[in-house]
């Protein structure tokens, strides 16, 4: 590589070099300041994304760095965008509440940076090294993270849990990367689709495939690579739970869908069932194991499982309207889980500290009125009631699945979500119409931001859904 | 393909006349030698002594840690030496980019320390 080609990979990933330096510096600062550094370093690792986010917005150009294993593209962009927004809400929302469960350790929000860092590597991976690379950063910090409360048998539990089944699916991903290697011969993912497009296919490859989209299938929850789920989001401390819903299945879908849509390209039919099935079992399985559920982060969990195969609805399709209905389904995900964690965090009371069952909403409309408006909202929306947010994205996938005649996966898709809208709405019946329940304690100003703001945008949906359909348009064409 | 998993021949029959020979080896006792358990017989051996304790005992979990933190510098080191044997190869880039490296390690090394990782008392 010479100096001049350096010199532009270095431009190209400037972001992530900010958050790669600015984490190392985060934790020096944090040790040579002792345990009283948590809030300035919260409040430096909060600026350093907000800067990263504003340097990719502002000022980074198209291109291929590192050799072709790193891609600056619209999508890469637009999905780290995403990730970025999800990580900073999550450290936000966690400040508070960290305090008061005396787990804030300034190690947290340098961790949240780096894995945030490997999100955005993965995002922008254009070869099995570098996806692997930026999978494994992410999902180190996030094993830790998982654990942070390490005086309680729960957390360090799902921490434990998530570590073992985590690593028994990078390995999965390790093999068939390494099998994708030996029948193509490339790691990267222009050099495989031209392998691939001469026509060859042959069976070892197919396995290659498989055992990669275990992997990832794994890290996006999707069934039957689900099982982590519920326990990991149950047992991490909340406001974990709230990071893990969001930014990494944003990236993990991210790195999904430029797999088989730039190096598995060639051989749609051979993924798209693979797609197909994980969506139809993720949709019911979603649907309807959370009917039996009592623990709001459970039930969370199940919902994300959902979620997640409704996204793959997208996907399956395999068209550029897919991967666009994918796009503005994880932005409006998003944006419904943030909230959701928002009122979940606010579930507190003074002597009990968080409580986590849902029939202590009960009787919400009159003791916070407020926050019971902005959950009824979420959970419609998440539930797929016009005209709020979450009908949009839900109506985006399904669309593009009818387009490329997958009527009955639209079909399956539109009963799952009317059997997984029980849930959602007996949440409403248990806030509105159930005695009231002991009043919560009064909730922090930032949480009140968060679960406002998402609730704001799920009703203003309509209004904005123009411009966002048009960057996501731009962002969907990076492959077409 | 056929030639390429031709060359593993070999080690096909190696693995088969191991196995035979190890389960004709694990087999063998059970069905022709002569048995007379006694509780003398069954128990743990220690050097013609009573057990003392149990052979699963808890071990203090800084071993555990300084282990770990020993596999790091261990692995640092092995990425030192294909460097720096081909080091007149890699140029400015690769000798900065180990610079670089080097760097990451020496944070961590000094978190570890500053948060007393290193020390036994």
């Amino acid at each position: 590589m010479t100096a001049e080609l350096l010199n532009t990979s270095l431009q190209l990933s400037v972001p992530e070099l900010m958050l790669a330096v600015g984490a190392m510096v985060l934790l020096m600062i944090g040790v040579f300041s002792g345990e009283r550094s948590v809030t300035i370093v919260s409040g430096l690792a909060v600026a350093l994304l907000i800067m990263a986010g504003l340097w990719l917005v502002l000022f980074t150009e198209n291109g291929a760095a590192y050799g072709g294993a790193f891609l600056s593209d619209p999508f890469a962009r637009f999905m780290k965008v995403l990730a970025l927004i999800g990580s900073i809400t999550a450290m936000v929302m966690s400040v508070g509440h960290a305090r008061a469960e005396r787990i804030d350790k300034f190690e947290y929000p340098v961790l949240l940076v780096i894995a945030t860092l490997g999100m955005m590597l993965m995002i922008s991976a254009n070869d099995m090294i570098a996806l692997y690379l930026g999978l494994e950063l992410q999902s180190l910090a996030l094993y830790v993270v998982a654990a942070i409360n390490r005086d309680s048998v729960r957390s360090t539990e799902a921490g434990l849990k998530y570590f073992v089944l985590g690593a028994l699916s990078s390995g999965m991903l390790l093999y068939g990367a390494s099998l994708v290697y030996g029948y193509t011969g490339y790691t990267g993912f222009d050099e495989i689709a031209r392998v691939l497009g001469e026509g060859e296919r042959p069976l070892g490859l197919v396995f290659g495939l498989v055992f990669l989209l275990t992997g990832i299938a794994f890290k996006i929850s999707a069934v039957p690579f689900h099982m982590w789920t519920p326990d990991v989001y149950e047992g991490a401390p909340t406001p974990v739970t709230a990071f893990f819903s969001a930014a990494p299945k944003i990236a993990a879908m991210a790195i999904f869908i430029r797999l088989v849509s730039s190096a598995f390209e060639p051989i749609r039919i051979d993924w798209q069932q693979i797609v197909v099935f994980l969506s139809v079992a993720s949709m019911a399985l979603g649907a309807f194991a959370a009917i039996g559920q009592r623990n709001i982060k459970r039930l969370m969990a199940y919902s994300s499982i959902g979620h997640m195969g409704y996204a793959l609805v997208g996907l399956a399709a395999g068209t550029q309207a897919g991967v666009r209905g994918v796009i503005i389904y994880m932005l409006i995900y998003m944006v419904m889980t943030l909230g959701t964690f928002a009122c979940i965090l606010a579930m507190r009371r003074k002597e009990e500290g968080n409580v986590e069952n849902i029939d202590e909403l009960a009787g919400l409309s009159s003791t916070n009125p407020f926050m019971a408006t902005m959950l009824t909202i979420l959970m419609f929306s998440l539930a797929g009631i016009p005209p709020l947010a979450g009908f949009f994205g839900k109506y985006v996938v399904f669309a593009a699945a009818i387009q490329a005649e997958l009527y009955w996966l639209a079909v399956i898709g539109v009963l799952a979500s009317v059997v997984g809208a029980y849930y959602y709405l007996r949440i409403i019946k248990i806030m509105w119409f159930d005695e009231p329940a002991p009043e919560f304690a009064p909730v922090a100003g930032e949480l009140k931001l968060v679960y406002g703001l998402a609730g704001l945008f799920i009703l203003g949906y309509v209004f904005v859904a123009s411009p966002l359909g048009l960057a996501a348009d731009v962002a969907a064409r990076t492959f077409f | 393909m056929t030639e390429l998993l031709g060359n593993y021949v070999p080690i096909a029959i190696f693995i088969g006349i191991a196995l035979v020979i190890g389960l004709a080896l694990l087999i063998a006792p059970f069905a022709v030698a002569y048995k007379a358990p006694d509780s003398e017989k069954l128990s743990a051996y220690e050097c013609g002594f009573n057990a003392f304790d149990d052979a699963r005992m808890k071990f203090d979990i800084r071993f555990y840690l300084v282990s770990i933190l020993f596999i790091i510098f261990d692995l640092e080191v092995a990425f030192l030496f294909p460097w720096a044997v081909s080091f007149s190869d890699v140029g400015w880039i690769g000798f900065w980019s180990m610079m670089a490296f080097l760097g990451v390690l020496t944070i961590g090394f000094i978190y570890e320390w500053k948060k007393g990782a290193l020390e036994w008392e």
